[in-house]
């Protein structure tokens, strides 16, 4: 049996948990089990449904999230389940190798691709920041699976869903959450499908509109190079590459940035790489798929209008 | 306080990764190894607990005698003791049984990770440790801090971030923005040379899993350009030709 871990958003599921969902109908052929913690909105358990998952699991009686408590129902819930598929999240993140230890599983995180199993049970996960990828063969019958969001395209395998309730009885809260503070309507950058991203080049602070605009108009997030958010210019929340946050979107333009290798580490498994750059000699055209050599304070308005026409 | 700090050893952020015996091992010709830059924070924030609160610092790393270099550099840059696990880190399962099995012998009150080796990037071992020895587990954290017997952090969460209070034990790890990393002076240098560093012999551990081969991400074809004059053609060609937005 397969399985999935639901996290969800004030019952709403994100695009990476539906990723999840989407391998692990691949790999099972049917019959996906998902547990997720406190009831989803009316009409989400059908989002799961979509991409092939049969059965969720609501559970109920814990609190916010918390790695050790949310980690345990995951496990309970699934004790059969050997293949069990996680977003790649900062949740996803916390609670996989948790879940690892309870069902003596193999773990794998980053995993990019579906598996091959001609010759056992062997993944594919990025490695070294961005500059590399690995496989490797999963040796426990368990497997715990964590997926980059924006690696595994979603398929639809429609299927009819059951809901099922449950309760954890004595959570033990050994942590407390005691503040939240989220960036409310913002589409996280890991997930965004486009990123507008801008360096040094954009002069200062006050040069952002621009960027924020055309990543507006595009639905996309906004990211930065790491001296940008040293200088403070934007939120350290922002900044990619190799000690920064890793993403995959499906295009990434880049301006005024002029693509150090750790700023490449972060965003080249980027699908479709744009970069704007007045340097011709900037090593980020290297990287690059499409790019415009020039001033960004010229190019930008351009784009901005070219992209609201396109848009409309 | 007893803080434990798990460090990883790593090549530095410059190194261009090849990999060599037809793709199945990672190429160290010519590489420079440095502490992970995240445990670099975590071993810097370690010190200002135990600075505050009394106690000490002790570093841990699975890993051969090559590491023994970066591991005085820690010494260097404060820790009071190391401990070396004499074994290859065959993958973060596996490290992290080994490093469960020495803190349980040793009985720490913390035990700080990175977010993430930037090798091999699993993210794995807080939450790993965290189950193994049954503490909470709290990851990439961008604020730490001990007061009466509490920890405190403040944590990156998908779309924004949260504070977080735990009990003791706990296990935590270290996300960017946290500290600035503490560099090692002249007085550390010579004090590293004495302090303590034990090697111990790695517990049997079952295979988790096995690396079998590794790839570069394929090269980008060059790079089609665009007129600046002319920016709108651009745009065009992304949503028709690419269909990216
Ligand atoms: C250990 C370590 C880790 C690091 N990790 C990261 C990381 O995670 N992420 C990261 O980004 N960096 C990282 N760095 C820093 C990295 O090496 C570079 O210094 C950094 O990426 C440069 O940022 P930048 O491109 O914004 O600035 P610069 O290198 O200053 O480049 C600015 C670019 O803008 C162009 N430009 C200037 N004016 C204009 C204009 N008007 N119009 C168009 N283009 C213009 C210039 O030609 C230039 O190419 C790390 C460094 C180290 C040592
Ligand atoms: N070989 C190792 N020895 C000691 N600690 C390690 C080792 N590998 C990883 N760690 C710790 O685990 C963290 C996360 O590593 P990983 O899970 O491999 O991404 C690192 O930042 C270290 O704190």
């Amino acid at each position: 049996m397969t399985g999935i871990y639901a996290e969800n958003s004030e019952g709403v599921f994100k695009k990476a948990v539906l990723e999840a969902a989407s391998y692990a109908s691949q790999i099972s052929g049917g019959n996906v089990t998902a547990v997720c913690v406190g009831m989803p909105k009316d009409g989400e358990a059908e989002k799961l449904a979509k991409y092939g998952v049969n059965k969720l699991i609501v559970v109920e009686g814990l609190n916010a999230f918390d790695a050790l408590n949310y980690g345990r129902a995951v496990a309970a819930n699934l004790q059969n389940v050997k293949n069990l598929i996680i977003a790649n999240t900062y949740e996803g993140k916390a609670i996989a190798p948790r879940i690892a230890v309870l069902q003596a599983a193999s773990l794998a995180t980053n995993v990019v691709e579906l598996p091959n199993t001609t010759n056992g049970f062997s993944i594919k996960r990025g490695v070294f920041s961005g500059k590399g990828f690995a496989h490797v063969q999963l040796s426990r019958e368990n497997k715990v699976i964590a997926i980059t969001p924006n690696s595994i395209e979603l398929k639809e395998n429609p299927v009819s869903i059951n809901i099922e309730k449950t309760t954890v009885s004595s959570p033990e809260n050994l942590t407390q959450i005691t503040g939240i503070n989220k960036a409310a309507g913002k589409i996280p950058l890991t997930e965004a499908e486009v990123v507008v991203s801008a360096g040094r080049g954009m002069k200062g602070p006050e040069n952002w509109g621009m960027v924020e605009e055309l990543a507006q108009i595009l639905g996309g997030a906004t990211a930065c190079s790491k001296p940008v958010s040293d200088m403070d210019w934007r939120p350290h929340s922002e900044h990619v590459g190799q000690t920064g946050i890793t993403i995959k979107p499906n295009l990434y333009i880049a301006i005024g940035i002029s693509g150090a290798i750790q700023h490449l580490a972060g965003v080249s498994s980027s699908k479709v790489i744009v970069v704007i750059n007045k340097d011709p000699e900037a090593p980020f055209f290297k990287a690059a798929d499409y790019g415009i050599v020039g001033d960004a304070f010229e190019v930008l308005p351009q784009l901005i209008a070219a992209a609201k026409a396109a848009k409309n | 306080m007893k803080i434990l700090v798990c460090m990883s050893v790593v090549p530095d952020t410059t190194t261009k990764i090849t990999f060599t015996d037809n793709n199945t091992k990672f190429n160290t010709a010519g590489v420079q190894f440095i502490i992970n830059p995240y445990d670099e924070l975590s071993l810097t924030k370690a010190l200002d607990i135990t600075e505050k609160n009394g106690g000490t610092v002790t570093v841990a790393t699975v890993g051969l005698a090559e590491a023994d270099a970066v591991i005085r550099k820690a010494l260097a840059i404060g820790a009071n003791d190391a401990i070396r696990i004499n074994a290859e880190p065959l993958d973060g399962q596996y490290v992290a049984e080994q490093l469960a099995y020495v803190i349980n012998e040793g009985g720490y009150d913390m035990v700080l990770t990175g977010r993430e080796s930037i090798d091999y990037n699993g993210g794995q071992v807080c939450g790993l440790l965290g189950a193994l020895l049954k503490w909470p587990s709290i990851n990439v954290c961008t604020k730490m801090e001990v007061i009466d017997g509490k920890a405190h952090f403040e944590r990156d969460i998908d779309g924004g971030r949260e504070t977080v209070t735990s009990i003791l034990p706990v296990v935590a790890s270290a996300q960017k923005d946290l500290c600035e990393p503490r560099i090692p002076n002249m007085k550390g240098i010579m004090a590293a040379r004495t302090k303590p560093l034990n090697i111990v012999a790695p517990i049997a551990i079952d295979s988790f899993g096995q690396y079998s081969t590794f790839e570069n991400p394929i090269a980008k074809q060059a790079v089609r350009l665009f007129d600046a004059q002319n920016a709108a053609q651009l745009i065009e060609v992304l949503k028709n030709e690419a269909k990216v937005i």
